[in-house]
């Protein structure tokens, strides 16, 4: 048995009907339009805008551009120094933003010296605070486990205590960059966010022995900039030394030769591994300070390559003599 | 306040007490991590932890005494963990409301019958006991498969949180990752799905502990039945029965969680939690048909020797588990690991991993090192996993200890394993290329990782002198521009060897350190070599702590590898014939 339909459809309901299939047909077309990509994906990820990291350093004074402090304390030393370059009001104005970047590369305690001394950091924190500063970022990208790097090395309690605020490398802090001259620095991801925020740029480093590069000191210390799979650098680790202190134009740099790590770099991991220097080294130019700290490591330049490389590419110069360092002692 | 207000203010409370116990097992000093909050508590309070590593080591740890606690009050009161703590049954409890609350109470009842399947819960915890329970034979302890508290904290730890905390970074700096968590995903939303199809199904017919608190409670003081004569059989009782255990006929006392719905639910308050038993009588024993019975004992028995014959604790043993430090030998470790999964969550680095099956069924979920996720291998300075293991199957150790000083300097280190260099992947031995990230990096002091200097000649490095003025060579080949002038590159001339500053397209120029004596003539050959550090393992410092492994710029396979050999807490496994 069948049944016939002989309901009618009413014109309303009809012309609704089409009204609906109309509107569906439309917004599928104008989707359509709107998605057409007639290339299809390119080869090559989408890095998005590429940064640059500004310039952060203060004009020349001559005559002032390096100091040397002898002295066991860091904190005498490092006021010392700075003021021997003409005081921290000279880096520094009034409602600034400071960043600091120490070297936290390792989860290991301050008193192996793999990293910056946490009582060094703090006192670079609060001499910035006098001199006005408006906030001091202290920030690192380290190796080891970032949290447990600014933990164990005391640098994270120490800053933070001092007022800084501590920053640790998330995913979204990293931005690409393009340096101009450069070989290995094209496209590459760093470590930007907390410095984009920042007016001026100090970097403390501890002085190293570094069995691939020779020595880490304060350009070394810039490799936390680097994100990434920035391991491959190694297989030209002078370059990569070289670029970074072509890319980072800090304000000062301060490396610290209280103790010097002088084996088993840069880990170290034993106190036996470190030697008494007792000296702290402030300086605009970071080539003239590393140089200076060629001597402590019983090295010469030119057992340093990156320093040549650098020096050639214009980031400073490693004739130190040549800059008339102040030299002074504290007890 | 209604008792099911009460019971519900207790299942909130102890749910959220259990999550905000999962955030806070993070290393660290603020509020909201480690310092001293008592993580471990919930599998602490879990009698079936503690009773299997009892039949396994005839030992109670001692924070595990907890478990007394919750013993004597189930015996007291009945299954009130079950209903009123447990974190596991709480979700299972919501999920089921929500998936039923629509159905009509006729299907509702229908739903909450007791099944006779209820009873494969026993069947499985006899199973799991009679594995751990003749150390003689062959003992493990797998009660961690199944157990709720374990399930529950391995499923937060290792998979919600690092799925919630991956797009906001608050616990984490940077996201965390668990190998093969889509088996402990699939176990967990399975269990939770059932609850769809019967509410609380995990509880009624798989839960082992459950099962054990049943067993525990049948000589409950109190318990739920009827105090009066008026029942009319209207059934409304079990309509929201969450243990499916009949109050209005004959009450399966060891099935009831003591949810209190059916006191609730009852129209005439005939029901109540009373010293005396049901008016309609009770059936207090756990329904295990002798027949089931022996069957799952033989089997827990037999399941030991069986799973052990792939020789996985023996001559066969996998050489990619590499256990946490402090953890103690296999065979006592597999007596202790309930798989909770707090050492991989507190694990600052994300080193420790659950394990898969290649090391044998019983190396599930227990914890792993793989050196390629995570931060940095295991880190030198860190001891948080012995210090959160619940059942010390990795033992709470000291810095020294790990380490090997102070009192420990006769023992020497905890190794994990040892490292091994794949020549044929690592980039100075395989490639002629400069690199030693991993010596770099080992944190060992002396390092455990050295280097020997050698000079390769490079190919297409013979290269023929046309002119040589100062310190400059000029070649008649044609080479890349500064291809020679990253500071690794030295010419040998006239058997001396020079460091290369620069080259351009013909021209090598030479360090000024020593300058060239007798100046070559034309057509006279040089050789260009690179400056390599290979390097060595020293296998006697070696702590196979993976931090090589993890930064070793090979980064598909590693040309750096730890593997289990010559670990300490395994003596038949050590690779060295001194000590």
């Amino acid at each position: 048995m069948t049944e016939s339909n002989d309901k009618k459809i009413q014109r309303r309901q009809f012309l609704a009907r089409v009204g609906k299939a109309g509107v569906s047909i439309a917004a599928a077309g104008f989707i359509t339009c709107k998605l057409y990509d007639k290339q299809g994906p390119k080869a090559g990820v989408d890095i998005g805008s590429l940064v640059t990291l500004p310039d952060f350093s203060v004009p020349d004074k001559p005559g002032q551009v390096i100091s040397i402090v002898k002295g066991a304390s860091r904190v005498k030393a490092v006021n010392k120094a700075i003021e021997l370059l003409g005081g921290i009001k000279r880096f520094i104005n009034e409602g600034e933003a400071v960043a600091i970047k120490p070297n936290v590369a390792f989860a290991s305690p301050p008193m192996l010296g793999a990293t910056a001394n946490p009582e060094l950091v703090a006192e670079v924190v609060r001499l910035c605070y006098k001199a006005g500063a408006r906030q001091v970022i202290v920030t690192d990208n380290p190796i080891n486990d970032p949290s447990s790097c600014f933990k164990l090395s005391g640098i994270g309690k120490a800053a933070s205590n001092a007022g800084a605020e501590v920053i640790l490398p998330r995913p979204n802090l990293f931005k690409h960059t393009m340096l101009t001259r450069g070989k290995l620095i094209k496209n590459w991801p760093i470590f930007y966010g907390p410095f984009a925020r920042a007016d001026k740029l100090i970097g403390i480093a501890p002085i190293k022995h570094h069995h691939r590069a020779g020595a880490s000191m304060s350009m070394k210390n810039w490799y936390g900039l680097l994100g990434g799979r920035r391991n491959i650098f190694h297989q030209d680790i002078n370059t990569i030394i070289a670029e970074l202190a072509m890319m980072v134009k800090p304000t000062l740099v301060i490396l610290d030769a209280t103790q010097v790590m002088m084996t088993n770099g840069p880990t170290g991991g034993s106190v036996k591994d470190l030697r008494w220097a007792n000296t702290m080294i402030a300086s605009c130019d970071m080539l003239a300070a590393d140089a200076y700290g060629c001597t402590l490591l019983d090295l010469k330049v030119s057992d340093l390559p990156y320093l040549i490389k650098a020096q050639n590419a214009g980031a400073g110069t490693t004739d130190y003599e040549s800059l008339k360092p102040i030299f002074a002692t504290v007890s | 306040m209604k008792i099911v207000t009460v019971r519900r203010i207790s299942q909130i409370f102890f749910f959220v007490l259990f999550v905000w116990f999962c955030i806070v097992s993070t290393v660290g000093e603020k509020f909201w991590q480690i310092r001293a909050w008592p993580v471990n508590w919930f599998l602490q309070l879990d009698p079936l932890v503690a009773i299997g590593t009892i039949l396994t080591t005839h030992t109670l740890y001692m924070p595990l005494l907890w478990a007394l606690a919750t013993v004597i009050l189930t015996i007291v009161f009945g299954r009130f963990f079950c209903g009123w703590v447990c974190p596991f049954g709480s979700i299972h409890h919501f999920v089921g409301f929500l998936g039923n609350r629509r159905i009509k109470t006729a299907e509702k009842i229908r739903l909450n019958r007791y099944r006779k399947a209820q009873r494969v819960k026993y069947f499985i915890l006899i199973v799991f006991l009679f594995m751990a329970a003749f150390p003689s034979i062959d003992a493990t302890l797998q009660v961690g498969l199944l157990d709720p508290i374990s399930l529950v904290s391995r499923s937060f730890n290792l998979l919600l949180l690092p799925i919630v905390d991956k797009s906001i970074n608050f616990i984490s700096v940077s996201a965390r990752f668990y190998e093969g968590a889509w088996l402990i995903l699939a176990v967990f939303f399975v269990a939770i799905l059932l609850n769809f199809v019967i509410p609380r199904f995990y509880c009624r017919f798989i839960c082992p502990l459950g099962a054990l608190f049943a067993i525990l409670g049948r000589f409950a003081i109190w318990r739920i039945g009827k105090n009066k004569s008026e029942c009319i059989n209207c059934k409304l009782c079990e309509q929201s029965c969450e243990g499916g255990c009949e109050p209005a006929g004959k009450i399966r006392i060891s099935e009831c969680v003591l949810c209190f719905n059916c006191r609730q639910d009852c129209p005439y308050d005939i029901i109540s939690y009373q010293n005396k038993s049901s008016l309609d009588g009770e059936i207090t024993n756990p329904d295990i048909s002798r027949r089931g019975f022996v069957l799952s004992l033989v089997g827990g028995i037999v399941a030991v020797p069986a799973i052990r014959l792939s020789g996985k604790l023996a001559g066969n043993w996998y050489h990619g588990i590499i256990r946490p430090p402090g953890a103690l030998p296999e065979e006592e470790f597999l007596k202790r690991c309930i798989k909770c999964g707090q050492c991989m969550r507190i694990c600052p680095t994300n080193v420790i991993q659950p394990g898969g099956i290649d090391g044998g069924l019983e190396n599930l979920w227990t914890p792993v090192l793989n050196n390629r996720i995570g931060s940095s291998g295991c880190q030198l300075n860190c001891v948080a996993c012995g210090q959160v293991c619940p059942t010390s199957a990795i033992r709470p150790i000291t810095l020294d200890e790990k380490k090997g000083v102070g009192e420990f300097a006769e023992v020497g280190p905890i190794k994990l394993g040892t490292a091994f260099i794949d020549r044929n992947r690592c980039l100075p031995w395989a490639m002629d290329k400069p690199c030693i990230v991993c010596e770099e990096n080992c944190p060992v002091s002396p390092k455990a990782i050295y280097t020997q200097e050698i000079f390769e000649t490079i190919r297409e490095g013979i290269l023929t002198i046309s002119k040589v003025s100062g310190n400059v060579i000029e070649v008649q080949e044609t080479i890349m521009p500064e291809r020679f002038a990253s500071g690794d590159y030295y010419c040998v001339l006239d058997g001396q060897r020079r460091k290369i500053k620069a080259n351009t397209e013909d021209a090598i120029e030479i360090s000024f350190d020593e300058d060239i004596e007798k100046i070559p003539a034309a057509g006279t050959k040089i050789e260009v070599q690179v400056r390599l550090q290979r390097p060595y393992i020293d296998i006697e410092k070696c702590i196979g702590c993976g931090v090589c492994e993890h930064e070793c710029p090979v980064s598909g396979k590693k040309a750096i590898r730890v593997s289990a050999e010559g670990e300490t807490r395994n003596s038949d496994r050590k690779l060295l014939l001194k000590s």
